[in-house]
Parts: structure tokens; C-alpha cells; sequence
């Protein structure tokens, strides 16, 4: 408890309560809420990472021999357009993470939940990733198709928006000395900037733009062949396996480094160190 | 209403502002967000003639033609209810073809032909085989001979 609250006006009240809150918790431990503790969550962290890698690499390998061995070439862009099974689930990512950033910060914002700012920590570096290699791949395929790297039309830029609103983060969050601070800073620029995500997907239905409309969307049919369509769709769920492995290993290390004031942190330092010596 | 709630309330409240805030902007900008303009556009004067713009649409087929020096050629951009005739000196894309998608920047001269100086083709979000595409033009085919 010592060294948590500092900071905060701890009066008689709140502490009563914190400390009821506490017992409630640990009365009824089959609780999913348990797992908001970032001391349960270590372990479970820990244990889950490893399948999601794993989910990952096998897609990966399926969906990239799809990709180049069984995919028929397209009738109108012929090879080039093989890009689309990076490309697009890595833009679907950038997107989707960024949401994922912003409910974290909600949720931290209001239930003053110190792991749910952690994990928007975690997610940031693997969306600005993708959200990187949206726009260079787009680059890559735009050149032998539409003749250019670049247009600002309203897709393009409002993804490099996307872009920046990731460096943004990353850079605040970082910039902020006290951890508290930097991560309800960090959540308020996650929530304000998530109402880019729906103007990058719609924008090529709202404007004029040299970006093609969606191909697969919920409302009506995809435009693909299906051979096309489902090695896209094992590609994004690659994407989602790699991204949530990631993100639970950082969010480990974040942990480690925030709780590292705490008796069970020094204990697991300890046995990490051990089993580093062999 | 608890203080969570509250905070609740307020994060909801501000981002539905922000939200409409951002959408009455958008929709204000709503003409100079476009990347390009269509021939009917033009036509109506919606498109700042005088100044570089960009006009989109269809090439329309058959009007795809090489001038003597090999460098310039023309054509005609069209969305099926009006006509632009394009000139362009330079290298077409590899996408460029008639009856394709294609956008131009460039001047709309006094004569009505638009002097591009770049031209980018613009493709569909369809993507199928050359079987599958070739069965396409031949039912498309097909079905044309069958109109009165």
C-alpha cells in the first residue's frame, strides 16, 4: 500500500474504501475483475502470449504460401497486386489498435485502473508499426499501379494523420516524467484522435479520391475471388494473433518496471535473474 | 450519480462534441476535400477553372490516340453523361487504358481541352482471376448483342 497512494490525498474515507474495495476483491477471487490487477495479469500475460505467437506464425506461413503460390494473378493489375495481403490487414490494424488504445484510455479514465493505461502503452508501438507499413506498401503499389508513391487525396492523408497521432502518443507518453500524468495525457490524445479512424475508413466513400473504394466491408458482397478473400482474411488474423502476442509481452515489462517498487516484483526479478544465471 | 459514472458522462459527452465539431468542419470543406472533379462537375462549374485542378473518370473508349511525335497523346475522360478532351505530353501509366478509371491535373483551356501534366490511372476495388474476368467481358459481350 505505502508508496501507491503518495500523491494522492489519501483522507480516512477514501482509504476505507480503497481498502474495502481490496478485500472485496480478494473475497471473491474467481472474479474476471481480478485480472484489472496488474499482479494477476502478469502471469496470465505470461501464459497466454506464447499460443498467440505461435496462432501467428502458423497463419503467417499458410496465408504467405496462399499468397504467392495459389492466388491467381489479377486480370486487371496482374502480380502487383499480391501486396494487398500485406497491405490491407496492416491498415485494418493500424486502425483497429488505435480503437483499442482509445477504449483502454476510456476505461482507465474512468475507472482509474493503472493497467488499462498500460495496456494502451503496449499497443502503441505495434500500431504505429503497422500503421508504417500501411502507408509504404501503399506507396510500393501505388507507383506501378495508379504511376505515383503519393497524392493527397483524402485516404492518404488521413491515414498519415493516423501516423502522427501514433508518434504523438509515443512521444507524450514519454515526455511526461510522472506515470500518472503521462498516461491520462496519453488516453486524452488516444480518445480525441480516435475520430480519425471513421473518417480514414469512410473517407473514400465521402470524397472523390484516387484510393479505390473497400473491397470487403459488412454491408454487401466482397469484390474478391474467394481464393483472394480468405488468404487477405488469414493474413489479418496473423496480424491480430502477432499483435496481441506482442502486446502482452510488453505489457509484461511495463508491469515489471511500474510495479517495480512492489515485494512481488523484486521476488519475480529475483527468479528471472536465477533462471538468466541457469 | 457516482464519480464514475460522471467521468463516464463527460469522456462520452466530450467526444460526441468533438465529434460533431468535426463533422460540420469536414462537411464544410466538403469541396475542397475532393481529389478530383468529374466532367459533369465541370460542366456545372463546381471545378475552379483557371486554376490547376483535377479532373476523373472513365477514358472513354476509342478515343485513345498517339500524335506523330510520339510523346503526346489524347484522349477523352468522361463519366458517361459529359466529355472532357484531355492532351498530355509524357509516359502513361501502366494501368492507363481506355475504358479505365484514370484522373488528370492539368488547365482547362479556353478551347475546352484540358492540358494535363500528370496523369495517374485509377483502379477498381475488383480483383479476380483472367478467367473470371474474361467470362465477365464475354457475358457483357453477349448480352450487348442481344439489345434491340
Amino acid at each position: 500500500m505505502r508508496g501507491k497512494n503518495r500523491g494522492m490525498d489519501a483522507t480516512p474515507g477514501r482509504r476505507q474504501r480503497w481498502q474495502q474495495g481490496i478485500e472485496a476483491r480478494q473475497r471473491a477471487p474467481r472474479s474476471l475483475w481480478r485480472f484489472a490487477a496488474p499482479q494477476q495479469f502478469y502471469p496470465l500475460a505470461g501464459r497466454l502470449a506464447p499460443w498467440f505467437a505461435a496462432l501467428a506464425a502458423v497463419l503467417t506461413v499458410v496465408g504467405l504460401y496462399l499468397a504467392f503460390f495459389v492466388a491467381p494473378t489479377d486480370a486487371q493489375q496482374g502480380e502487383v497486386y499480391r501486396i494487398i495481403f500485406l497491405h490491407v490487414p496492416a491498415a485494418w490494424m493500424s486502425m483497429f489498435l488505435y480503437l483499442v488504445m482509445a477504449f483502454w484510455g476510456i476505461v482507465g479514465w474512468v475507472l482509474n485502473t493503472r493497467l488499462s493505461f498500460m495496456m494502451a502503452h503496449a499497443l502503441a508501438p505495434t500500431g504505429a508499426i503497422w500503421c508504417f507499413i500501411a502507408l509504404w506498401t501503399g506507396a510500393l503499389w501505388g507507383r506501378p499501379t495508379w504511376g505515383t508513391y503519393w497524392v493527397w487525396d483524402a485516404r492518404l492523408t488521413s491515414q498519415l494523420l493516423l501516423m502522427f497521432l501514433y508518434l504523438g502518443y509515443l512521444a507524450l507518453t514519454r515526455a511526461i516524467e510522472d506515470p500518472r500524468r503521462a498516461d491520462r495525457a496519453g488516453a486524452l490524445l488516444a480518445i480525441v484522435g480516435s475520430i480519425n479512424v471513421p473518417i480514414i475508413y469512410f473517407s473514400v466513400q465521402w470524397w472523390n479520391t484516387l484510393h479505390q473504394g473497400a473491397s470487403v466491408s459488412l454491408t454487401r458482397a466482397p469484390s474478391m475471388a474467394t481464393v483472394m478473400l480468405v488468404t487477405m482474411l488469414i493474413m489479418a488474423f496473423a496480424a491480430w494473433f502477432y499483435s496481441i502476442a506482442v502486446a502482452l509481452w510488453r505489457v509484461r515489462t511495463i508491469i515489471l518496471e511500474r510495479e517495480r517498487h512492489t515485494d512481488w516484483v523484486a521476488a519475480e526479478l529475483d527468479r528471472l535473474a536465477a533462471r538468466e544465471r541457469g | 450519480m457516482t464519480a464514475r459514472g460522471k467521468r463516464l458522462t463527460l469522456i462520452l459527452a466530450a467526444l460526441a462534441l468533438l465529434g460533431g465539431a468535426t463533422a460540420l468542419v469536414l462537411s464544410a470543406m466538403r469541396e475542397n476535400l475532393v481529389f478530383f472533379h468529374t466532367p459533369s462537375e465541370v460542366a456545372e462549374g463546381k471545378a475552379p477553372v483557371g486554376r490547376t485542378f483535377r479532373i476523373g473518370g472513365m477514358v472513354a473508349e476509342g478515343s485513345l490516340e498517339r500524335l506523330p511525335d510520339g510523346v503526346t497523346v489524347r484522349f477523352a475522360v468522361t463519366d458517361t453523361a459529359k466529355t472532357i478532351p484531355v492532351v498530355y505530353r509524357g509516359a502513361l501509366p501502366d494501368l492507363f487504358s481506355e475504358g479505365k478509371g484514370a484522373v488528370a491535373q492539368g488547365q482547362l483551356g479556353p478551347d475546352g481541352v484540358f492540358v494535363a501534366s500528370e496523369v495517374l490511372a485509377k483502379h477498381d476495388e475488383n480483383y479476380m482471376p483472367v478467367e473470371a474476368q474474361h467470362a465477365v467481358d464475354q457475358a457483357q459481350r453477349a448480352a450487348s448483342t442481344l439489345e434491340p
